[in-house]
């Protein structure tokens, strides 16, 4: 995904003079391409995030389309005042890139660990919230944010992920979730870099004759509103995917749209991440084997559910 | 650049200068009265530099309030509305009338500046440390966009003790923003406590010019030495500049000068009256 940003970013600012690039000292390299290409565009902003977030607001509030970038935690809980008061408040487009969503750093520690960013950000009166789930959804995101006007927070996960799409996404559009599988049996709503989970989920349960419905469910906010109220209408289970917390991401964002609109789900699940910081070393893999988020743990909570009816 | 109209003409009136420092004191205290709001020690010690920038050196028309090319002035300490406020009125961005809406159910005049609402408000402020990133960023956008303009960020001292606001000094001076000034209220006084023995700020100019900036000491009281070096910025030292501005919390009032209870105190209607006399209103 984030090699996906950095090239779409390049393009972008090629084709658009209003595209600035905000780093928090990270990306070595990363952004080489563009700052070959628009210098006086590029800035290294430091490891000073509250700062570079009021700057990329002045910038957004004088007509320029910030893009500001670095590692989750510190891009979003650090300076989320910044984001709040600077951005949110004065209405100000600035995209907000964070790399490293949910556990992707899981070997960095729970310092780089960002299961509550969502919980965060959706909160934020004017924030749009895209967690995409392949290097496609990264490009398009990012191409639809810098054509509109609000905050944006889009929540990378690292590099190198499976991609899911066959290709562009030309019918991207925010706030629109993306069905991937049809089925019958079972809906799976993933947002973010869980994607290529639910995937391999799908898969297994199709294994044991079960129809799953996939969906790319980019957008937590605002969310999509008819996608919900099919999928709860036709399906006997619907789960959402995510890696951030129960507590306040995609998942809760889903419970409250169900109690808000009156809808009584037959069965709704919530994978997602605990209560609790993660301590352990290990990669990813690792990380969310131990939480029970890998594919072949979700389809078998699916399948147990289905069973119990 | 024709619609950019500077309030006077490039001398330095400084004797209407203080006159209108003191009409737009004897503003704040009526408002502080009327709506019995905080801050009027922390209003009144920043006058004489809002009077120098609305007065004399920010190129702004207020028939257009949103001109690219305008001079910015973010008030960074945002608990010093009032001083904003009534500026502003006087200076035609919005009727003076509505000044008494100020902190009413309803209005535009909250007790901090509002995002988007009110004419010749660049910046919600109220939360400290937040000017002075956001100044650089229209600095940058200037740049970016060869739009020339400057920017004034009025910080409280009590301000500095915020971390963003040393980040964006480092930032500016890596950037070269010459075209940034701050000026930094020193009145020796925070919401509680003299700022001093609260965290350590003196040398307080030296840490300016320690993290990059032309920093010099200034009279916050004079108000045609703080126009003239105000209307200099940028000032052909290639640095972001910093003024500190050696100010009398509540000054202007003898009553009031130099006494904190005025952080949160607001006037009687007797304390008014003798306010406006000092001030030479009566």
């Amino acid at each position: 995904m984030r090699n996906a940003f950095a090239d779409e970013l390049t393009k972008l600012g090629d084709e658009d003079s209003r595209v600035v690039m905000l780093s928090g000292d990270i990306g070595n390299r990363l952004f080489d391409k563009f700052k070959a290409k628009h210098s006086a565009r590029f800035f290294n902003c430091g490891v000073a995030e509250a700062n570079m977030m009021g700057v990329a607001a002045g910038m957004a509030m004088n007509g320029l389309r910030p893009v500001a970038y670095t590692i989750t935690p510190f891009i979003t809980t650090r300076c989320l005042e910044q984001i709040r008061t600077d951005v949110c408040y004065h209405e100000a487009p600035v995209t907000i890139v964070a790399v490293g969503a949910g556990l992707a750093y899981a070997g960095l520690g729970p310092t780089h660990h960002a299961c509550e960013d969502i919980a965060f950000l959706r909160s934020l009166p004017n924030m749009v919230v895209i967690c995409p789930g392949d290097s496609f959804e990264v490009r398009a995101a990012l191409r639809a944010s810098l054509q509109q006007d609000n905050p944006v927070y889009i929540r990378l996960g690292k590099k190198g992920e499976p991609v899911v799409h066959k290709g562009p996404l030309a019918d991207f559009a925010i706030g629109k979730a993306i069905t991937i599988a049809r089925g019958g049996d079972v809906c799976l709503l993933s947002t973010g870099n869980m994607l290529p989970e639910a995937v391999d989920a799908a898969h297994e349960l199709a294994k044991q004759g079960i129809s799953t419905e996939l969906v790319s469910f980019h957008t937590v906010k605002p969310l999509d509103q008819c996608c919900l109220a099919d999928v709860f209408a036709r399906f006997p289970l619907v789960v959402t995917i995510e890696e951030h917390s129960r507590i306040g991401g995609f998942g809760a964002a889903v419970a409250e749209w169900l109690v808000d609109t009156g809808f009584t789900p037959r069965r709704f699940i919530r994978f997602g991440t605990p209560d609790a910081f993660f301590k352990q070393s290990g990669e990813q893999e690792f990380a969310r084997e131990a939480l029970g988020l890998s594919a072949h743990q979700i389809a078998a909570t699916i399948t147990t559910a289905l069973r119990q009816g | 650049m024709n619609a950019i109209i500077r309030a006077s003409s490039n001398r330095i009136d400084a004797a209407a200068l203080e006159r209108q420092a003191a009409l737009l004191r004897g503003k704040i205290i009526e408002m502080s009265h009327a709506a019995q709001a905080a801050h009027l020690a922390s209003s009144l010690s920043c006058a004489d530099i809002v009077s120098a920038a609305y007065w004399h050196v920010l190129n702004i028309d207020p028939r257009e309030p949103k001109h690219p090319l305008r001079d910015r002035f973010i008030l960074s300490k945002g608990h010093a509305a009032a001083a904003l406020y009534a500026a502003l009125a006087m200076r035609g961005f919005f009727p003076v009338e509505e000044l008494d809406t100020y902190c009413a159910d309803g209005g535009r005049l909250a007790e901090h500046p509002p995002a988007n609402l009110l004419p010749g408000v660049e910046a919600a402020t109220g939360s400290l440390g937040h000017g002075l990133p956001l100044g650089c960023g229209m600095a940058l956008s200037g740049r970016i966009k060869g739009e020339s303009f400057r920017i004034f960020a009025l910080l409280s001292d009590g301000e500095n003790n915020e971390g963003s606001v040393w980040e964006a000094a480092m930032f500016a001076a890596a950037q070269r923003l010459e075209n940034v000034c701050v000026v930094v209220d020193y009145n020796k006084w925070q919401a509680t406590a003299r700022s001093n023995e609260t965290l350590m700020l003196a040398p307080l100019a030296d840490k300016w010019t320690a993290f990059g900036w032309d920093a010099r000491e200034i009279d916050g009281h004079d108000v045609g030495a703080l126009a003239e070096a105000m209307q200099r910025v940028p000032n052909g030292s290639g640095k972001p500049v910093a003024l500190i501005a050696h100010t009398v919390k509540g000054k202007g009032v003898s009553f009031m000068e130099d006494d904190n209870n005025w952080h949160y105190r607001a006037p009687t209607s007797e304390e008014v009256v003798k306010a406006r006399k000092e001030l030479g209103l009566a």
